[in-house]
């Protein structure tokens, strides 16, 4: 049960990391990541909305779900975007001082294609609650583990002197293909697990 | 360009909306989604489809013609809704029938292109997130008439469709010597498969952005000599 579980976890965290293998949530990736703090806290935003979307998932794949299995995308973006809006209430009202600090980024979490993903795996895999809330916790650390990778480079890029024709984007992009490579090396761990 | 813009206004009277998108030949509507205003080149919108699917070709017009359907039809439904969709809830709403429309496509694909379905995987269902049609209807369909909303759409899933082709070509061609499947360069040649897996996925849009970017420069460059 455990080692099933650690399999879980680390084959997210970092042999299909969200951002780097997988290419989800891409636009957060490259929109934000511009400054260490925005992009640790919205990671750690990420991985709670996961978590709570991986229990939501899994409720409604027990109940509700079984009768009407073509309802499926249709159900989870609901179920995605009134929770997003419950966490955003919820903490605009307990946590104000959070609150303030992500600002534009909770909102923005609902078209995080990481989330919508990560309710179609659990449901295709078959995942039950223990190993849902699991895979979440794992998949949001590895796309928080890929901010903060990014948001760390490009900080130190604002002071290094780029060529004009790879200011907009090119070298990030380039930079993003060096880290994926480098996460690649992780997948020799999966030919013993 | 006003002569004509002002002809169209003239033919198709439409009540102006605040922050709508002033009035534009329809062509031009079209062709701005492909070219000025492409997608993903331009307005980096839906990176991930582009990057996670375009190791094959055939991937990429599965996902391109999937992409532009679902676009077309959700545009053509929110324009047409657009005065009975209450403000506060519209992102809920268009988000519904972005869904509804996601379904469609993934139990058809499901139905006569299996293959392609597993190929692409969780990618059909994750295209009711993908930034352009959500950022279509909030911009530009939620405020136009229907046959503008229409040609925006179709030029904008064209502007997708191009820019993932693109990628595929490159991609496939490079990354394991075939093109639709089709042997390229004989028995003897040593695909480079680091193209086909993810990191080739980030390399390949970086190549094109650089490519956009030394492309931009020359330009800018011209015109500085010809203003000298």
């Amino acid at each position: 049960m455990i080692s099933e579980l650690s399999w879980i976890f680390f084959s997210t965290l970092l042999i299909n990391n969200f951002t780097l293998a997988m290419f989800l949530g891409l636009c957060s990736f490259f929109g934000v990541t511009t400054k260490m703090d925005t992009g640790w806290r919205l990671g750690a935003a990420n991985t709670f909305v996961l978590v709570m979307t991986a229990v939501a998932v899994w409720i409604l794949n027990t109940f509700i779900l079984a009768q009407a299995p073509y309802l499926r995308t249709i159900a989870f973006i609901v179920v995605i975007a009134s929770l997003v809006q419950i966490v955003e209430m919820a903490i605009k009202k307990f946590l104000p001082v959070l609150f303030r600090e992500l600002g534009i980024y909770l909102p923005l979490i609902t078209t995080n294609c990481a989330i919508l993903y990560l309710a179609l795996t659990q449901t295709t895999r078959g995942y039950n609650l223990i190993e849902g809330i699991v895979y979440a916790i794992g998949g949001g650390l590895g796309l928080t583990l890929a901010l903060i990778l990014m948001a760390s480079i490009r900080e130190r890029l604002d002071v290094a002197d780029v060529p004009a024709m790879a200011r907009r984007m090119g070298l990030v992009l380039i930079i993003a293909a060096c880290m994926s490579m480098a996460f690649m090396g992780f997948a020799g761990m999966g030919s013993t697990g | 360009m006003t002569a004509i813009g002002v002809e169209i206004a003239v033919d198709a009277p439409e009540p102006i909306v605040p922050g709508a998108p002033s009035p534009q030949p329809l062509w031009l509507d079209f062709w701005r989604g492909i070219a000025d205003d492409n997608p993903v080149m331009i307005q980096m919108l839906g990176l991930c489809p582009t990057m996670a699917i375009s190791n094959q070709l055939s991937n990429g017009l599965g996902m391109g013609a999937a992409t532009l359907f679902v676009l077309v039809c959700s545009s053509l439904l929110i324009s047409s809704l657009r005065k009975v969709i209450p403000n506060e809830v519209r992102l809920a709403t268009y988000i519904l029938i972005i869904a509804t429309f996601v379904t469609i496509s993934d139990l058809v694909m499901q139905a006569y292109f299996p293959l392609l379905s597993r190929t692409l995987g969780a990618f059909v269902p994750l295209i009711v997130v993908n930034c352009i049609i959500l950022g279509r209807a909030e911009a530009f369909a939620g405020k136009v008439g229907v046959r503008r909303a229409v040609a925006d759409a179709f030029g904008q899933g064209f502007g997708f469709m191009v820019a993932l082709l693109i990628m595929c070509i490159v991609r496939e061609v490079i990354g394991s010597g075939t093109f639709l499947g089709f042997q390229l360069f004989g028995p003897h040649y040593e695909p480079w498969v680091f193209m086909i897996m993810p990191p080739g996925g980030f390399l390949t849009m970086g190549l094109m952005f650089l490519t956009m970017g030394w492309w931009g420069e020359r330009k800018k460059a011209k015109l500085a000599e010809v203003a000298k």
